[in-house]
């Protein structure tokens, strides 16, 4: 039976890794060549590269970076951030990244998901998606609103349609994050993970608020999750990898055994 | 020398980084002169069957292929690479190599998994081998060891007994693990998957069939 994974994600600015709370007041905290080799050694099933770099001229790092990684490690990868076009795809793929994810660019216009899934394969192509939760509305009627730039502009767009246009456009994945759960380590927004996770055929990656294994089990189960993101919980050596994956197995979530 | 097939089929460097790491050397070409010079072949592909024949065909490649497997050099194919030396795929209502007897199949739509709900498609993520036989290229793994699938269609040979060596539980045991003689061919990503998928391709190497 196919396992759930278990993915670190590492925010990536400049060629150093950092970890965002709220996308605020971020703080350097490592090599990200270095904390590939890390989570891989330790049982991570992926890894996610989210490149924060804010000046485009410094985005050549980035594919260093990937370069790099791509040599110490031996499983999937993808990176996202800053990718507007489908040259910026190629030079991330090329690098060796397994997959790319686009988010802003994607809203902004939607056909970047349909030539990336056609050049590259969908199953490069991975739909990076921060949600805000809204009052229902005709213009938002599940209640969960896209929003880009890091979350502070709201795009008037309803999550649950653009998640079907999405993947009927050729997203071979949906990375979904919550804004509002994002950095509280409080838990990942189940009814939203659900929501969307069940109204696509594609897989579904939970990303934002996770604090402890039970929030992992959480949204595995509850919210039907095909994987989970996690940053914190790891980055600052509150768990392992393998204590997280074994809390999962003694609580019947099937993954990867790494220990 | 290892080749590695280039034949416009998605991206080779993960394969050809996963060699080098150990610590083999390798090119990546489509001359039929190196193809046939070289020790191994490596098969790997990732895209649609239609796309990957066209151009297996417009290189030439197709006959090499089938001439280095006449020659009994050792053959490793991967994903894609498992599917096309099977005669026919359901994906475009292709024609493929032939060099196995047998078809490529599209996953049922209307799986389910233990739970009771809908099993997505394509395949992805990791997943176990059933072995059925032995073969060497598995030596030393464990049962428990996972590997990494990316995938809507799988191979199904006609000669189950002879040419199917592992299987893999989703919806259905469909075979990941196929060969015939000096081809042997994985329908997951061994240069993907971690250790054991490293082990697979350290065994390929050391292979004699």
């Amino acid at each position: 039976m196919l396992s759930k994974r278990i993915i670190p994600c590492l925010d990536v600015r400049e060629g150093k890794t950092t970890k965002g709370i709220k996308f605020k007041g971020n703080v350097d905290i490592g090599d990200p060549v270095e904390m590939a080799r890390m989570y891989y050694e330790a049982g991570a099933d992926e890894i996610v590269f989210y490149d924060i770099t804010a000046s485009s001229d410094k985005r050549d790092i980035m594919i260093d970076v990937v370069r790099k990684v791509a040599e110490t490690i031996f499983i999937p990868f993808s990176v996202g951030g800053g990718i507007r076009t489908v040259e910026d795809m190629r030079r991330v793929l090329l690098a060796g990244a397994e997959k790319v994810s686009v988010n802003s660019a994607a809203v902004l216009r939607p056909d970047i998901i349909a030539q990336g899934a056609e050049a590259f394969g969908s199953q490069c192509i991975v739909l990076g998606m921060d949600v805000k939760k809204v009052e229902p509305s005709d213009a938002i009627p599940s209640g969960y609103e896209i929003v880009i730039h890091g979350g502070r502009k709201p795009m008037g767009l309803d999550a649950l349609a653009w998640a079907k246009q999405a993947e009927a456009l050729g997203a071979g994945e949906i990375c979904l994050n919550s804004i509002d759960a994002d950095g509280t380590k409080e838990g990942y927004e189940l009814n939203l993970t659900a929501l969307i996770s069940q109204a696509v055929s594609i897989p579904v990656i939970a990303s934002g608020g996770a604090g402890k294994p039970e929030h992992v089990r959480d949204v595995l189960t509850i919210g039907h999750a095909d994987a989970a993101l996690i940053a914190s919980m790891v980055h600052y050596g509150t768990y392992t990898i393998g204590e997280i994956k074994q809390y999962l197995t003694e609580n019947g979530v099937a993954v990867r055994r790494t220990w | 020398m290892i080749a590695i097939i280039d034949y416009d089929a998605g991206n080779l460097t993960s394969v050809q980084r996963a060699v080098s790491f150990l610590g083999k050397a390798c090119v990546v070409t489509r001359d039929p002169g190196t193809l046939l010079e070289a020790d191994r072949i490596i098969f790997p592909g990732v895209g649609a069957a239609g796309s990957a024949m066209e151009s297996l065909v417009r290189y030439g490649i197709d006959r090499i292929l089938r001439d280095a497997y006449g020659m009994g050099k050792p053959i490793l194919g991967i994903c894609l690479g498992s599917q096309i030396i099977l005669d026919a795929s359901e994906e475009n209502d292709t024609a493929c190599l032939g060099i196995i007897p047998g078809t490529v199949k599209a996953f049922p739509s209307d799986m389910s998994g233990p739970d009771g709900r809908k099993l997505k498609v394509p395949h992805m993520g990791w997943n176990r081998l059933l072995c059925l036989g032995g073969h060497p290229i598995l030596e030393g793994l464990d049962p428990m060891d996972e590997f990494y699938f990316v995938h809507g269609y799988y191979p199904q040979p006609q000669q189950e007994e002879d040419h199917v060596f592992c299987r893999t539980d989703y919806g259905i045991d469909f075979p990941s693990v196929i060969g015939c003689r000096n081809l042997v061919a994985t329908q997951f990503h061994p240069e993907k998957s971690g250790r054991p998928g490293l082990r697979i391709l350290s065994n390929f190497f050391h292979w004699k069939p």
